[in-house]
């Protein structure tokens, strides 16, 4: 296959398509696996009149980097708090490393990184981290290690109520890192970072995930959680409504491939009757869509088209535009 | 497991050191104490007994009222605080169980009362052998007033973790600190006072006050104090009163308070959902 990539938003006639498909069942991880970090199998949680979690099953293996999708209310929060034990749950089953959740033996193991990390004003960044790390049993000392590892070396004295957004979020990184967790929940981990911070924290992320720790973590940044994890997880309405590598939810969602023509010059009219499906957008381009199946047909028919076209883009589904399909599905 | 509360302590006391709770409980106290002192001084007849023994009985009333009120503005905060600064569901999530955070944070704040109250009493104490060279044979009933006031300290700031712990809000908190002190420090002596003037020396002084009195953990700390230095008739009001409770019983009171508090706050803090 040869093709561009480039980034697109999705259009309008686009979005029509999208529509019209076909649902898709959810693939569930219920056979037991060895070593799995967390195992959660028909959770539900309901707050009152609202049901926050509604059957959710999942399995999280030892390495593995899962991305959890959700728009806001989508009980993102919720499923983290319970895996956390900060929260009880109404049904199902829930083992974090193979211990009750809340549990001592599963709290030494699980680090946690609330979204907008909060910390005592009064105390410097490093104090706050020896803290953290006497609590977990390990040695004090690795307190300015730990803050030089996320790039607060610098501010390490300072009290933390003269820290930025972003670098409080550091010291919220720091002390995930603290003892060898083999799960690290992540709540919008990059919220308040810049890219530069961004980058050097996923790199944190492969690293850990390396040495055999796996990594829950919610996003809004899609873009990045399309590069840096492993399995996307989506949530709607309290209930898982995909999970996979994104390859296979590309392929579960059958999303329309778009194209983009461009004609060489004073040829707009004669491709646009060569290609009839296609429309012209103000930019001259022809604009076009078509399933995954018919791609290479398409291509083949344009390519014939020889030395009228000048160049083509072809522009498979984006996560952006496969988490709207998946999230949308559910009456929202 | 001691290290997560030595380490709970030690940090909840550099946060007291650097909200500035530790120099404000100590000048309060220093300055009161002193106040006491001089004007412990001031009167000349004689009521045979050193005047060390004089400045304790002094000292009594004022830590009535103010060993609690410290206590509870120290504590206040402790649960509320963390809850509203966002920082308790990540504290909740470390392998910490919710009595050893109680109890890191007891540590340091009692440490920085019973600090206050030390040197509040040991200059008031300085002054007293300043004026009589007999007031050696105070002593005791100084030392006896120092860990009794710790015990209240440690009462009213388990009460405070408590009010903490069921309050949302640190404001919230706050309120009903305020009101317990009011409630139990100034409103429940009033009360009680009320109702031995309109009874006249009938069943209720006799039977229901020393109860009341008893069960309530300043006026039980006001009457060991007063009874085993045998002043309770000096002091007169509520004190006087009920000289006929024997010390066993207000010491009873005294030392199963702390417990008490302490465990009332583990229920409430146990039902904080972060």
């Amino acid at each position: 296959m040869t093709s561009t990539l480039t980034i697109s938003q999705p259009t309008e006639h686009f979005r029509a398509r999208q529509a019209a498909a076909a649902p898709v069942a959810v693939a569930r991880n219920t056979a037991p696996e060895a070593g799995a970090t967390l195992r959660i199998a028909g959770l539900s949680k309901r707050y009152q009149a609202v049901q926050a979690l509604d059957d959710v099953s999942l399995t999280l293996l030892p390495g593995m980097r899962v991305a959890l999708l959700g728009h806001n209310g989508a009980g993102k929060s919720t499923m983290m708090k319970i895996i956390l034990g900060l929260i009880p749950y109404d049904g199902g089953t829930i083992e974090v490393c193979g211990e009750a959740p809340g549990s001592a033996g599963a709290r030494a193991q699980v680090a946690y990184l609330p979204e907008n990390a909060a910390f005592h004003p009064a105390l410097t960044g490093q104090e706050q981290i020896r803290h953290y790390l006497a609590l977990r049993g390990e040695d004090p000392k690795q307190a300015l290690e730990l803050l030089e590892r996320v790039g607060l070396g610098h501010a390490a004295r300072r009290r933390i109520g003269t820290y930025s957004k972003g670098m409080r979020q550091r010291v919220g990184l720091a002390q995930t890192l603290i003892g060898k967790p083999r799960l690290l929940v992540l709540d919008e981990p990059t919220s308040g970072l810049d890219p530069v911070s961004r980058r050097d924290f996923y790199a944190l992320l492969d690293q850990l995930a390396a040495e055999g720790a796996s990594i829950l973590l919610s996003s809004h940044a899609l873009t990045e959680v399309e590069a840096r994890t492993d399995r996307i997880l989506i949530l709607s309405g309290g209930r898982l409504v995909a999970q996979g590598t994104l390859p296979e939810l590309r392929h579960e969602a059958a999303l329309p491939v778009a194209m983009h023509v461009t004609p060489a010059p004073g040829q707009t009219r004669a491709l646009a009757e060569a290609i009839p499906e296609a429309g012209i957008g103000n930019d001259g381009l022809l604009h076009l869509t078509c399933q995954q199946s018919e791609k290479l047909a398409l291509l083949a028919r344009i390519s014939a088209l020889g030395g009228r076209v000048a160049d083509l883009d072809v522009i498979p589904p984006s996560l952006e535009d496969i988490y709207s399909h998946f999230s949308r599905r559910d009456g929202q | 497991m001691i290290a997560p509360v030595l380490a709970t302590a030690a940090t909840e006391y550099r946060i007291a050191l650097r909200n500035r709770w530790v120099l404000i409980a100590t000048l309060l106290m220093l300055l009161f104490s002193l106040v006491l002192a001089a004007a412990g001084a001031a009167p000349t007849g004689d009521v045979g007994v050193d005047r060390l023994s004089i400045t304790v009985a002094s000292l009594t009333s004022l830590a009535v009222y103010l060993v609690p009120l410290l206590a509870l503005l120290m504590s206040f905060d402790a649960i509320a605080g963390e809850t509203e600064r966002g920082t308790l569901p990540l504290l909740l999530t470390y392998p910490v169980s919710r009595l050893q955070i109680l109890l890191g944070k007891l540590v340091a704040h009692l440490g920085v009362l019973t600090l206050a109250v030390a040197l509040g009493y040991g200059a008031a104490a300085l002054a007293a052998f300043l004026f009589d060279s007999s007031a050696m044979e105070g002593l005791p009933a100084l030392w006896r007033l120092l860990w009794s006031s710790a015990l209240l300290g440690a009462t009213f700031l388990g009460a405070g973790y408590a009010l903490s712990s069921l309050s949302r809000r640190p404001s919230g908190a706050a309120g009903l600190a305020i009101g317990l002190w009011l409630g139990l420090v100034v409103l429940y002596d009033l009360g009680l006072l009320a109702m031995i003037v309109s009874d006249g020396g009938g069943q209720f002084t006799t039977e229901f006050l020393p109860v009341a009195l008893l069960a309530n953990p300043a006026d039980a700390f006001r009457l060991f104090n007063l009874t085993a230095s045998e002043a309770a008739a000096a002091a007169g009001g509520v004190g006087g009163a009920a000289g006929s409770i024997p010390l066993w019983q207000s010491l009873t009171s005294v030392a199963l308070w702390p417990l008490l508090a302490l465990a009332l706050a583990w229920a409430a803090f146990r039902k904080v959902t972060p």
